[in-house]
């Protein structure tokens, strides 16, 4: 008989379990699929990943640039509103395809024993495919547009990485409660509306009452990545997330908020992991 | 046996599920109520439950619906955690509790290969380099461009099948997989698992099937209501099985007249089954003497009557049947109001499971009248390990010549 392996326990199913090499592999393989299926069977494939961004920046940018001549003090408006709308709708799409994923893959969740958290992040990863495309038609619109290339726009990581990070613990924490509460995803799409309006996604930061400017900025991180994002990529001459926050260490207020919601996530999906096959 | 490392030991666990009576608490309800305590049942599905499976073993859990079978191999998968005990795997344990977990309908053979092999534990590229293997084992190297909702569903579970056989697992887990496909590919499966046998893997096979347990694996556990009720040999787990099926039948008779039941001119009243002692049984031993009764009564004369019964299993094969016009008998006519009492003895040579006894009268050879089919039903039980709808008393010679031939002199 060839050499047995040692007995090992079997712990049952948890947020992190069974290896960090098949987490990533499983996020991988089913963030893929779910990409590949997303648009499947329609006409245009993945040109949707372009169209549908394009498609409500074009709307948007009628009824706010051309109509109600919202934008005409704002630098690069146009390029701002774009640029702002899909990386907003990253986050949106993701967290809310991610409240349902525990119960839409309930025949994978009850039949194998799986690092639960691998199946939000799949959706994170899926929508982060389709904003790594759109982000790439942004960039040639803005060349097109008339913007010159800067070297801050390298910094572009260092936006997406709190941004996917955000949507990570949104995605882990929604999925989580959605199990026991079928609130949830009513709540969150109310909830998420509420923050395309309270980001300047629409706007930027200076149309903010200066009252209530600094106080939208330290309560929602997305505000600090947008208008951060504004000062990098659009208009240099923007005052960006640090002084929009109130100057220096109040920066840290935001960060802080982020980095609680995601031990907050990674605390409720640790403490559900286990259940959750058997609440499904 | 004795002396081979444990490939899976379960020591004392036990899994309670706590149900809700209401299942979904929406937040309004634990606003409105936020000390009032969702009322629960707890549904005790495992109790205490101790045991080893040897590395190699070809180990068989039986049990009937909600004994608590599903929930120990899930238990064992990791999918549910234990509440108390522990569960201790040597070895890579693949579980199959579904065939095709994972499936996608959307996508091709290859597609799908490599996300089931990720799912089992493999990288992609490893899965990838399977993707031959598996394809060839299923028979499907004609298919591979098709999606996957494209193909049938026997091509789906040859591809499922193969998927876990190419597994590479130390420890098979399986539940209920061969109740599908046809009987080619059923065939094949088994040699697979004669293969697995050959190679000294662990299989595990979950199953209410007993004929499956008696035929592969060498030791076997049967679970009744979340504890282990009987562990050894399949022959006696087997045995044990019909046992408690009889005893739970027994609990709910039902002999009232059934839709289905026609009566023109006859009445078939009370019909049973009666065991070795002359009294009304539920079971009978397989080899034991068996005896059908039936009460009859002629509502009418009847001319030329034959009365007969016949034997069949779930499936509704018959597996016996006598009249009296096939015993060459010519019965005198019934009168209005003749009561006859029918009695049936054979010896008991049926297979064990479960068997139903239909009884009906003829006036003449085309018209009934009357016939209760399913008129009662009775369970076999024995340990004799045959294949075959009926257990042929027979005797079996295997004589070994002293002069061999040349050709097979080599021991």
């Amino acid at each position: 008989m060839s050499s047995i392996a040692a007995p090992r326990r079997v712990r049952g199913p948890s947020a992190f379990g069974g290896g960090l090499r098949r987490t990533l592999y499983l996020t991988w393989i089913i963030g893929l699929t779910e990409y590949r299926l997303t648009y499947f069977g329609s006409a245009l494939g993945y040109l949707w990943a372009l169209m549908r961004p394009l498609m409500l920046f074009g709307v948007l940018y009628v009824v706010f640039s051309k109509i109600v001549k919202f934008g005409d003090d704002i630098v690069n408006y146009p390029m701002l509103l774009l640029f702002n709308i899909v990386l907003f709708n990253f986050f949106a799409d993701a967290s809310t395809r991610a409240v349902t994923s525990l119960v839409d893959r309930e025949a994978i969740v009850r039949k194998m024993h799986f690092p639960g958290m691998v199946i939000p992040f799949a959706r994170v990863l899926s929508g982060g495919m389709n904003l790594a495309v759109s982000l790439v038609a942004v960039f040639i619109f803005l060349l097109a547009y008339g913007i010159n290339p800067r070297w801050t726009w390298l910094l572009l990581p260092l936006l997406l990485v709190p941004l996917v990070l955000l949507t990570l613990a949104v995605a882990m924490l929604l999925s989580a409660l959605f199990v026991r509460f079928r609130d949830v995803a009513p709540i969150w799409a109310v909830i998420s509306s509420a923050l395309f309006y309270g980001s300047p996604v629409l706007y930027a930061i200076d149309k903010v009452p200066e009252d209530y400017r600094q106080v939208l900025m330290l309560v929602n991180p997305l505000a600090d990545i947008l208008e951060q994002g504004r000062r990098w990529v659009i208009d240099p001459n923007a005052e960006g997330a640090i002084a929009a926050a109130g100057g220096g260490a109040w920066i840290l207020v935001p960060v802080a908020l982020g980095l609680g919601v995601l031990a907050l996530a990674v605390w409720v999906f640790n403490h559900e992991a286990p259940r959750i096959a058997e609440r499904l | 046996m004795n002396g081979r490392a444990t490939a899976v030991g379960v020591a004392g666990v036990s899994k309670t599920f706590r149900i809700p009576r209401q299942h979904i608490m929406s937040l309004k309800e634990r606003a409105l109520h936020p000390f009032k305590r969702v009322q629960v049942t707890d549904l005790h599905a495992l109790k205490d439950v101790s045991f080893e499976i040897e590395q190699g073993e070809f180990f068989g859990i039986a049990g009937r619906n909600g004994s608590g079978k599903s929930t120990l191999l899930k238990c064992m998968a990791g999918v549910y955690r234990v509440d108390q005990g522990e569960i201790t795997v040597a070895g890579r344990l693949v579980p199959f509790i579904e065939l095709g977990v994972g499936f996608n309908q959307e996508m091709t053979a290859l597609d799908n290969v490599v996300i089931n092999g990720v799912m089992m534990g493999m990288s992609p590229r490893e899965a990838q380099r399977r993707f031959h293997d598996v394809v060839g084992f299923a028979e499907l190297e004609g298919f591979l461009d098709l999606k996957l909702k494209n193909y049938s569903s026997g091509m789906q579970v040859r591809l499922a099948f193969a998927l876990m056989v190419q597994a590479d697992a130390d420890v098979l887990l399986i539940d209920e997989v061969l109740a599908v496909g046809d009987a080619a590919f059923q065939q094949k499966c088994f040699d697979a698992f004669h293969d697995l046998r050959e190679r000294g893997k662990t299989v595990v096979l979950v199953t209410h099937d007993m004929h499956m347990v008696e035929r592969f694996c060498q030791r076997a556990m049967l679970l009744d209501h979340g504890v282990v009720a009987d562990i050894g040999d399949p022959p006696s787990v087997a045995r044990r099985y019909l046992e408690l099926n009889f005893e739970e039948a027994g609990e709910a008779e039902v002999t009232a007249a059934r839709p289905g039941d026609l009566s023109h001119g006859v009445a078939i009243g009370d019909v049973w089954v009666e065991g070795q002692d002359g009294r009304r049984a539920d079971s009978v031993g397989q080899g034991d003497p068996l005896v059908i009764r039936a009460e009859i009564e002629s509502l009418a004369h009847i001319d030329d009557p034959e009365v007969g019964v016949t034997i069949h299993d779930e499936s509704g094969a018959v597996v016996f049947g006598t009249t009296t016009r096939e015993l060459g008998r010519e019965e005198e006519p019934f009168q209005r109001g003749d009561r006859l009492s029918l009695r049936i003895a054979l010896r008991n040579d049926l297979r064990p499971a479960r068997y139903y006894v239909d009884c009906g009268v003829h006036e003449g050879t085309h018209r009934v009248a009357a016939f209760r089919p399913r008129a009662t039903d009775f369970l076999v039980f024995g340990n004799r390990a045959q294949s075959g709808l009926v257990a042929l008393d027979h005797t079996f010679d295997l004589e070994r010549h002293p002069d061999r031939t040349e050709a097979a002199t080599t021991p």
